[in-house]
């Protein structure tokens, strides 16, 4: 999984780091996190190739966020390495995080101020960033992210929404080689929603590696290249997103009214049988569900069915959604794992 | 997708500067808060009431009853700015500077903005020094405003001349208004130790009330403690032990010995409680 994207490089920024990994942007090895006793971050192995756009996904408490620290520099490591734009972490944290975006666990401002007044004051921590243009740059982003006409209201004001929205802002002050959103769509309406994955798209055609983390996989999969897993705080798969989709086992569904018979057959074939049949229309037909297709033609299995008197009235195969993947990855149980 | 940011080098191309910006935006945030405008006007409220009840009561103060210098206002209104500063040392300036510095790191954290901050990246040795510096600043506010505030209230409603020091000296209204600044400069310098002391304990919190409130419980146990005869010992080690100790300032020639002392006491809990906070926040997991 960890073969280079051919996203890789296509920017010809792969100066940042001559010595190696520079198609990864993020990388890290083995990675832990513990609290206490309690691992939150098991030993994880990230390889985050430059140019995509990475979903990180997991279900609530599975380790992302604290992931996410651990890559920006805010908590330290228990044990394992991270690079970060081909930089040794946290060492390298001064050089790197100038040109990381980051929107982590929320947005967070002073309500007191303004806008505008939040973004130069966090603009003006950066030492990189130029005094000269700070006011312009802060204008942009603010339209980028439709906050032109908020500008000078107080945060104390602003909903859930334009906080979220001011904090994308804030991440794209400056022209950044990796953004690092963590739940970025949290509190968004659907327009802005949709706003933002147009935002992580234009971004990322722009040649800026985005990483991001949800728990909504419809998100992931309208907008990510590539996608990781997390559950209970290790890394249960990684890749692009149609390996991982391909991964998941194809389903036959054949609508007949004999149902005894198709099953007969398709086990026959060697398929094996999946749930109980469900009724699905009228006239008696009946859905009969089967996996283990995979390397067999398709129409040789329905010719193997009528060649058997088995009346076909409908017959597909069905791709595994990622969200049967995921759920296979990461279990049904709605419960947190603590 | 502009040409800047497709074309863009790492970090922007601009040189990293020595974070003044940093600093400017600290002090902007902090003075523009009403928080900040709220206990300066507190503060200078405080020569202002001195001020007016004097004028008000008919019989002059007997001389040693109420504040230091509480009696000579009636005859001189350059005495209302030193009685003003004796009256807020005890509590209400510390009471002040515990709320900015306890607020300086556990504030961030509060809001949000710590994490972005660090990932701006701010720094964690320049976020404290900044953030130190920022409390520092409000010091210098602070006792400026009584200082500020007593002069004025003085100079409206009492007689304004020479002012005869304790050593029985007469010196002119200019080097009188010096000798307010001095002893203005004086507090401020007894403020350094605690601010540090806040900024300390504001490391070790999420939770700026609650640092807020220890390094103003801190204070006052100093104090208390500095009055018990039967820990003379420990005294010295108070940093509240030099607090009103500005006396020297009023004699002519001016004794610049506790000056000294309460510098060196002050820088003292700088480094300690300075290579503490160090030590703490740069190892901090920043979770808020």
């Amino acid at each position: 999984m960890n073969e280079p994207s051919e996203a890789a490089n296509v920017d010809g920024r792969g100066h940042a780091n001559p010595v190696r990994s520079s198609n990864l942007v993020i990388e890290t090895h083995a990675l832990v996190k513990r609290f206490g006793r309690r691992s939150a971050v098991d030993g994880i192995d990230l390889a985050v190739p430059r140019g995509s756009v990475f979903g990180f996904l997991g279900p609530n408490g599975s380790g992302k966020t604290t992931t996410i620290r651990m890559l920006l520099g805010l908590a330290s490591a228990t044990s394992g390495d991270i690079r970060v734009l081909g930089k040794e972490m946290p060492q390298g944290l001064a050089s790197v995080l100038p040109g990381v975006g980051a929107l982590v666990e929320g947005p967070g401002f002073y309500p007191f101020l303004s806008g505008t007044g939040n973004l130069t004051r966090l603009d003006a921590a950066d030492p990189h960033a130029s005094s000269s243009t700070r006011s312009r740059r802060v204008k942009d982003a603010l339209d980028r992210v439709g906050l032109s006409h908020a500008a000078g209201k107080k945060v104390r004001a602003y909903s859930l929404g334009m906080k979220q929205r001011l904090g994308l802002a804030n991440a794209m002050l400056r022209p950044r080689e990796l953004l690092v959103l963590d739940e970025p769509t949290n509190g968004l309406d659907p327009q802005g929603t949709r706003e933002v994955r147009n935002l992580v798209r234009s971004l990322a055609a722009g040649g800026t590696t985005v990483f991001v983390s949800s728990h909504l996989l419809a998100e992931v999969e309208h907008m990510c290249t590539h996608v990781g897993v997390m559950s209970a705080g290790r890394l249960v798969a990684q890749g692009r997103i149609e390996e991982l989709r391909s991964a998941g086992q194809a389903r036959v569904v054949v609508q007949t009214p004999d149902v005894d018979v198709a099953s007969r057959v398709l086990a026959r074939l060697g398929l094996v049988p999946g749930e109980a049949p469900g009724v699905v229309g009228s006239r008696g037909t009946t859905a009969v569900y089967a996996t283990g297709i995979n390397g067999r033609e398709p129409e040789a299995v329905v010719s193997a069915l009528v060649a058997d008197g088995v009346r076909i009235r409908g017959f597909a195969v069905e791709n595994a959604s990622l969200e049967e993947r995921f759920v296979s990855l990461t279990g049904e149980g709605f419960d947190v794992v603590g | 997708m502009s040409a800047e940011t497709t074309g863009l080098s790492r970090g922007g191309g601009v040189r990293p500067g020595m974070g003044w910006a940093l600093l400017g935006s600290e002090l902007s945030v902090l003075f523009r808060r009403l928080r900040t405008w709220a206990m300066l006007i507190a503060l200078a409220a405080v020569p202002i009431l001195i001020a007016v009840a004097v004028k008000l009561s008919s019989q002059p103060t007997a001389p040693g009853r109420g504040p230091l210098f509480l009696d000579r206002i009636t005859q001189n209104g350059l005495f209302v700015a030193v009685t003003a500063l004796v009256v807020c040392v005890p509590l209400f300036l510390p009471l002040t500077v515990g709320v900015v510095a306890g607020d300086t790191i556990a504030g961030e954290a509060n809001l949000g903005t710590l994490r972005y901050l660090l990932i701006a990246p701010a720094g964690r040795i320049r976020l404290l020094l900044v953030k130190y510096a920022g409390a520092v600043a409000f010091c210098c506010a602070a006792t400026a405003t009584v200082a500020a505030a007593g002069a004025l209230a003085g100079v409206v409603l009492f007689p304004v001349g020479p002012v005869t020091l304790l050593s029985g000296d007469t010196i002119s209204v200019g080097e009188s208004a010096l000798r307010s600044l001095l002893i203005a400069a004086y507090i401020t310098v007894s403020l350094l130790g605690l601010s540090a002391i806040g900024l300390l304990i504001s490391t070790f919190t999420d939770v700026p009330v609650g640092a807020m409130a220890a390094t103003i419980v801190l204070s006052v146990v100093s104090q208390v403690l500095d009055n018990l005869p039967q820990l003379e010992w420990l005294h010295p080690w108070l940093f509240s032990h030099h607090w009103l100790g500005f006396a020297d300032l009023l004699r002519q020639p001016i004794s610049w010995t506790s000056f000294g002392e309460n510098a060196l006491l002050q820088t003292g809990y700088i480094a300690v409680c300075g290579a503490l906070a160090y030590a703490k926040f740069s190892n901090k997991d920043v979770l808020s």
